[in-house]
């Protein structure tokens, strides 16, 4: 197992390698430089230019360049927002919390009603049920995170105003509202952005649980499980479904890119204040720096996740465990 | 094994081929699909007005559906289903051609480090490792949002050079099985030249996972493409693009919502029936394989 986890570890280790070096290469193949961006007055001279690239050690050759700004990402210094107008950290800091509160409960919703549909179908495979919960999960499958988003926004919010349109809290009033009435807002606020990504990826996993589900319903234990008299369902629900569980822990890992590509848009659509609608807010600005720590930021992210992911499989199955 | 075996001349081939034609799933999907291609191919036969035609941008603005205009008109009062065929066009033309692109050159590059093995192996799988555990499109909107303005040539190019991770993964792992069958060993001791075993021998036993992720490909890179122009940096306007015609409803979402509907569910039926055809494909090919593999899982 030590040898496995070491492994696993040098592989996301591997992909935050890759992720700064990319990073860093993009930021230099782009055209233009940023002092001559910043200093684009036609009358400032182009010793000043000059000195400020040298005192920002732009002038210096691209491997030392590498190795500073590698040592300072890993320090936590992620340069600074021109759009916002202060260090992308503070930038980060302030909406890594809301994405947090929006991916958890999206996603400890999603597993459940998921884990839920998919069973359902594994159930009976080839019933009725099964094949019409299929076609329904392809169909969400293969909708745009976007386009299901804005059709929700237009029905609930719009249409039938029974939610709010965006942001977290209301923009007037929130701050007048008794403490009930304050989280009750935040709740309203929540629910279509929330719902929006619980399903967006609530038929990923119910795909992957059916069939894990599936590939274990042959095994020797189900049919001596049946032979000793315990009923189909029981079977199911009891054997099965725990020895299905442990690709489920894998696919928390395998999701979660999923998780931040509909966060991202999600975001965006309904105007939560978090680190997807920074990013994509920096594309529109041209904010180079804010895009790029945004980019890499969601990428370590995802890959913490997906490591996470795996050593708790590791520490669930006994077959990595000892082996 | 049952029926197919009694045909004479490749058992396996009309086991699939049989499976194929009885799945209800690959009518749909090839109908749907078949509909698609032909708009794309007669796009100017079929739409009503000029899709870049600003028709009366006093009195056209903004319309909704009416028989003049089936699906209203946009904020610039050109004509949604004019603009929504020739976007047909462009979307489906730029899908296709980025993952012909990228299929063959991850079905190579796969068979090449799989056949191969030792150091362009480990390389390239630990690159592909990295590359496919990060959402494809922040790479996209790293690239993209660096560069500003892209071409539709280069936005094509750039969906095909992020999207064949995947295959080349999946087809690595199949030339690894047959590498050291009795054949491909038999016609290496026959001095066949290593190009030669690779083409003849170790690929068509590789190509059918490169098929199901094809067809898996064409419609998530349609939602790639499709997201890109929705956040206003893939297909740029006064070309229509699926997304692009969502992108221009989506500022005004609470009374102009057929800008965002149609396309909407151009997208969805388009993509819909490449991913019914990708799991009819992958169950008629390998019918073993019940769980999906690790790489092409459900968010691939």
């Amino acid at each position: 197992m030590r040898r496995y986890l070491a492994a696993r570890l040098g592989q996301a280790l591997g992909v935050v390698v890759f992720v700064t070096t990319f990073a860093f290469v993009l930021m230099h193949l782009a055209p233009g430089d940023p002092i001559a961006s910043v200093l684009s007055r036609p009358n400032i001279p182009e010793a000043v230019r000059e000195q400020w690239r040298a005192s920002y050690g732009l002038d210096r050759p691209l491997s030392e360049q590498y190795l500073h700004w590698v040592g300072n990402t890993v320090r936590g210094d992620l340069g600074f927002s021109f759009s916002h107008r202060r260090p992308v950290r503070d930038v980060f800091a302030d909406a890594i919390p809301n994405t947090l509160l929006l991916s958890g409960i999206g996603l400890v919703l999603s597993f459940a009603v998921g884990i839920m549909v998919g069973v359902a179908q594994a159930e009976r495979p080839g019933s009725r049920r099964d094949r019409w919960l299929g076609r329904l999960l392809l169909v969400l499958y293969s909708v745009p995170d976007f386009w299901l988003a804005l059709v929700i926004l237009i029905l609930l919010a719009y249409r039938l105003p029974i939610f709010p349109a965006g942001g977290m809290t209301d923009p007037v009033m929130y701050d007048y509202l008794s403490p009930g009435a304050k989280l009750l807002d935040r709740i309203r606020h929540l629910a279509l952005p929330v719902f929006t990504l619980a399903i967006l990826t609530a038929a990923g996993i119910a795909r992957y649980q059916r069939a894990a589900l599936l590939a274990v319903l042959p095994s020797d234990w189900m049919r001596t499980a049946l032979a000793k008299g315990l009923s189909w369902r029981a079977a199911v629900t009891r054997h099965a479904f725990r020895n299905a569980l442990l690709p489920t822990i894998t696919l928390f890992g395998l999701s979660v890119p999923a998780f931040a590509t509909g966060a991202i848009f999600v975001e965006k659509v309904f105007s939560w204040p978090g680190l997807g609608l920074v990013v994509i807010n920096g594309i529109a600005a041209r904010d180079y720096p804010l895009v790029t720590a945004g980019v890499m930021a969601v990428s370590v992210l995802v890959a913490a996740c997906a490591l996470i992911a795996d050593i708790a499989v590791a520490i669930a199955d006994p077959r990595v465990r000892l082996g | 094994m049952n029926a197919g075996t009694a045909v004479p001349g490749g058992p396996e081939r009309s086991v699939a081929a049989r499976r194929l034609q009885h799945d209800p799933r690959v009518r749909v999907a090839l109908s749907v699909l078949a509909v698609i291609a032909l708009t794309a191919v007669f796009a100017p036969l079929l739409a009503p007005y000029d899709p870049r035609a600003q028709l009366d941008i006093a009195h056209l603005q903004s319309q909704p559906p009416s028989l003049a205009h089936p699906l209203g008109t946009d904020t610039y009062s050109r004509d949604v289903l004019s603009r929504l065929i020739y976007g047909t066009r462009v979307s489906f033309t730029v899908s296709l051609v980025a993952v012909s692109i990228s299929i063959t050159f991850g079905t190579l590059l796969g068979a090449v480090a799989g056949y191969v093995g030792g150091a362009i192996d480990a390389v390239l799988m630990r690159l592909v490792d990295a590359a496919l555990s990060i959402p494809a499109i922040l790479l996209l909107i790293a690239v993209i949002a660096l560069w500003g303005e892209i071409s539709i040539v280069s936005l094509t190019l750039l969906l095909a050079g992020l999207g064949w991770f995947t295959v080349s993964r999946l087809v690595r792992s199949e030339t690894l099985a047959v590498r050291n069958a009795d054949y491909v060993v038999a016609a290496r001791a026959l001095g066949v030249p290593a190009w030669r075993v690779l083409v003849r021998h170790v690929l068509p036993n590789a190509i059918g996972p490169a098929i199901v992720s094809a067809a898996l490909a064409v419609g998530n890179v349609i939602l790639l493409e499709a997201g890109l122009s929705y956040l206003g940096i893939g297909v740029r306007p006064p070309t229509a693009s699926w997304g692009n015609i969502i992108e221009e409803g989506a500022t005004r979402v609470s009374d102009v919502w057929w800008l965002t509907l149609f396309p909407g569910l151009a997208i969805l039926m388009t993509v819909f029936a490449c991913n019914a055809l990708g799991d009819a494909l992958r169950d008629a090919l390998d019918p073993r394989q019940l769980l999906p593999a690790h790489d092409d899982a459900p968010f691939a």
